[in-house]
């Protein structure tokens, strides 16, 4: 028997940037698919600004059974690009792992140390959100940017949980997630040789 | 036909205890506390619920208010966690000797000083012999599960008795996870509405929790003793018709591949799940093939024969504890089971481990290396009597 091991998901944001409730809505999108996943921030009190995580792991096929905050990550998604200077964001990132990331550079002159087999997609996920939502607040942006990278859920079984949870703000929000989706630029670094 | 729902544990708590058809909650509401009774206040609020919210200045006077709730005969709930659950303290006796089928559940954290709002069992611990039946859980759907067997083991007139429903703190209140929300239908169908026998009422008065000499304390503590001794029957029968109608079976002791293990890894609570992955990888890699898992889910009345019954082909016992006993030979867990075993004749090594304290995660690694340790401490001796795991000295 091979253990078929989940996808892990590590979010790095700042407290009130809605890390947690990113995670949430991507969890009860893979349940409502009929898949296993679990959502849960690194735990502990609410501080505004302080930098956060919170975690997320999807099986298609078996109930998770790993309580443990995510330190082998298959896919890490930085909400805050100032994060990148205070946090090893990339720790722990598997060798084909993915790193999505808010930020206003491009591929091209980002300044991101990956391995061979890392993948980077980058987002300017404050842009899509000022102007959409008005408000910098990234997590429903972020999500489309992490969609986009990795088909972990689809796009459409986002909508319900993002309605439940916003309301009457819904349907900005879920615009925001489909602009990123569309905007988000995936680099893969090629082996060498 | 139910399916599963993405949804956070203490939410979907706060759903069965509306489902339940609680009367009153009583809770006060700031740290440590809960989305469970901030939920409950809401569903109350927005006239989900129909119940009395009674939000109060400290868990003292919760318990104090549940007592009374539940002494005139309504469906009683409430929620708290560690220092909560301390400030309670002297009250969960009088609840359980006034024999008060109050249901109440704990997200079992860690207690000062220094100050630490996260999970572990020192909580519980402190509350280990109050006379409360207490089921541990591993994972959302236990915990709704356990609320709705809790309501109806705890009002059962061959019982009455208040019950704790443990959820580790954050591992299990905060987490977003599948869980099979029940059907109203099914839950009328299990539990029946609660006919408490010795209702206050003015036309019958009657004294309550009055006093006792020496002539009369001991039979009182004896009759209490033997009434939570018998919960178990009441306990396992709930289980098995909750199995009838949700098709979802509970033991008091749960094993994990353990049909051929010689070695057993005993644990309680949400981290149970973590142990099952490392036991799988340890199989699979062939680093230990003999290897399985036991959780305690019955803490109190401490089911014996089902872990005399667990033990019995085994040759290595490791236990995991998530508090300490200041000052004594291990931790609680590990001494109520060396305790329960004194007596047979053909018993495994037990090796203690202490972890998880003030919400430490032990890793899937972290459980390969316990048991690990655990197998070579086993066969080659230590000289301690246990071991903190992951301790930094």
């Amino acid at each position: 028997m091979e253990l078929q091991e989940p996808i892990a998901i590590r979010l790095h944001g700042r407290g009130g940037q809605g890390a947690v409730t990113l995670a949430e809505i991507v969890a009860q999108a893979a349940i409502s698919e009929g898949k296993y996943a679990q959502a849960f921030p690194s735990f502990g009190p609410e501080r505004r600004g302080a930098p956060v995580q919170a975690y997320i792991r999807i099986d298609d096929n078996n109930p998770i059974r790993n309580r443990a905050g995510v330190v082998f990550p298959d896919i890490v998604v930085v909400l805050d690009p100032s994060l990148l200077n205070i946090v090893n964001v990339t720790a722990g990132l598997k060798e084909d792992g993915m790193l999505v990331i808010n930020t206003r550079q491009t591929l091209d002159n980002i300044d991101i140390k990956l391995g061979d087999n890392q993948k980077l997609a980058v987002i300017d996920a404050t842009a899509i959100a000022r102007e959409i939502l008005g408000a910098p607040i990234v997590n429903t942006t972020m999500i489309g940017a992490l969609v986009k990278a990795k088909d972990v859920v689809n796009v459409d079984s986002l909508l319900e949980p993002l309605n439940k949870r916003f309301g009457r703000l819904a349907e900005k929000n879920i615009s925001a997630m489909k602009k990123a989706y569309e905007n988000t630029l995936i680099k893969e670094k090629k082996a060498i040789g | 036909m139910s399916k599963r729902v993405g949804i956070e544990v203490s939410i979907a708590l706060g759903d069965a205890v509306k489902m339940a058809n609680t009367d009153v909650v009583a809770a006060y509401p700031i740290t440590p506390q809960t989305h469970i009774v901030e939920h409950l206040a809401e569903l109350v609020a927005e006239g989900e619920l129909d119940a009395e919210y009674i939000p109060v200045e400290s868990e003292h006077s919760a318990m104090s208010a549940c007592m009374g709730s539940a002494a005139a005969g309504a469906r009683t709930f409430t929620a708290t966690a560690g220092q909560g659950l301390e400030l309670m303290h002297e009250c969960l006796y009088v609840a359980s000797a006034m024999r008060l089928p109050i249901v109440m559940a704990v997200a079992n954290r860690a207690l000062s000083a220094p100050i630490s709002v996260w999970g572990d069992h020192s909580d519980v611990m402190a509350c280990r012999d109050t006379g409360w039946i207490q089921i541990f859980t591993e994972n959302g759907q236990e915990v709704v599960d356990t609320a709705l067997c809790a309501f109806r083991i705890a009002e059962d007139k061959n019982v009455l008795l208040p019950t704790m429903v443990h959820l580790d703190g954050f591992h299990l209140s905060h987490v977003i996870e599948p869980i099979m929300m029940p059907e109203q239908s099914q839950v009328d169908a299990f539990l029946p509405p609660n006919k408490y026998p010795f209702f206050l009422d003015p036309a019958r008065p009657v004294a309550m929790g009055d006093f006792a000499p020496p002539a009369i304390y001991t039979e009182m503590k004896w009759a209490q003793e033997i009434n939570l001794q018998k919960s178990k029957e009441t306990i396992l029968k709930a289980w098995k018709e909750f199995a009838e109608v949700f098709g979802r079976e509970y033991k008091p002791v749960e094993s994990y591949r353990c049909e051929d293990a010689k070695i057993l890894l005993l644990t309680m609570g949400s981290y149970s799940e973590t142990a099952m992955t490392a036991i799988d990888k340890m199989r699979e890699k062939g680093d230990c093939e003999s290897v399985g898992l036991l959780r305690l889910r019955l803490w109190r009345p401490f089911p014996t024969d089902e872990l005399r019954e667990a033990i019995k082909n085994a040759d290595i016992l490791i236990i995991l504890d998530r508090a300490l006993s200041f000052g004594s030979a291990g931790g609680p867990v590990a001494m109520e089971i060396k305790s329960a075993l004194y007596d047979v004749s053909k018993k495994p090594k037990i090796v203690n481990f202490i972890g998880g304290l003030g919400g430490r995660d032990i890793t899937v690694g972290g459980f390969e290396e316990i048991i690990k340790k655990g197998i070579d401490i086993a066969r080659n001796g230590s000289e301690n009597e246990f071991e903190i795991f992951g301790v930094r000295e």
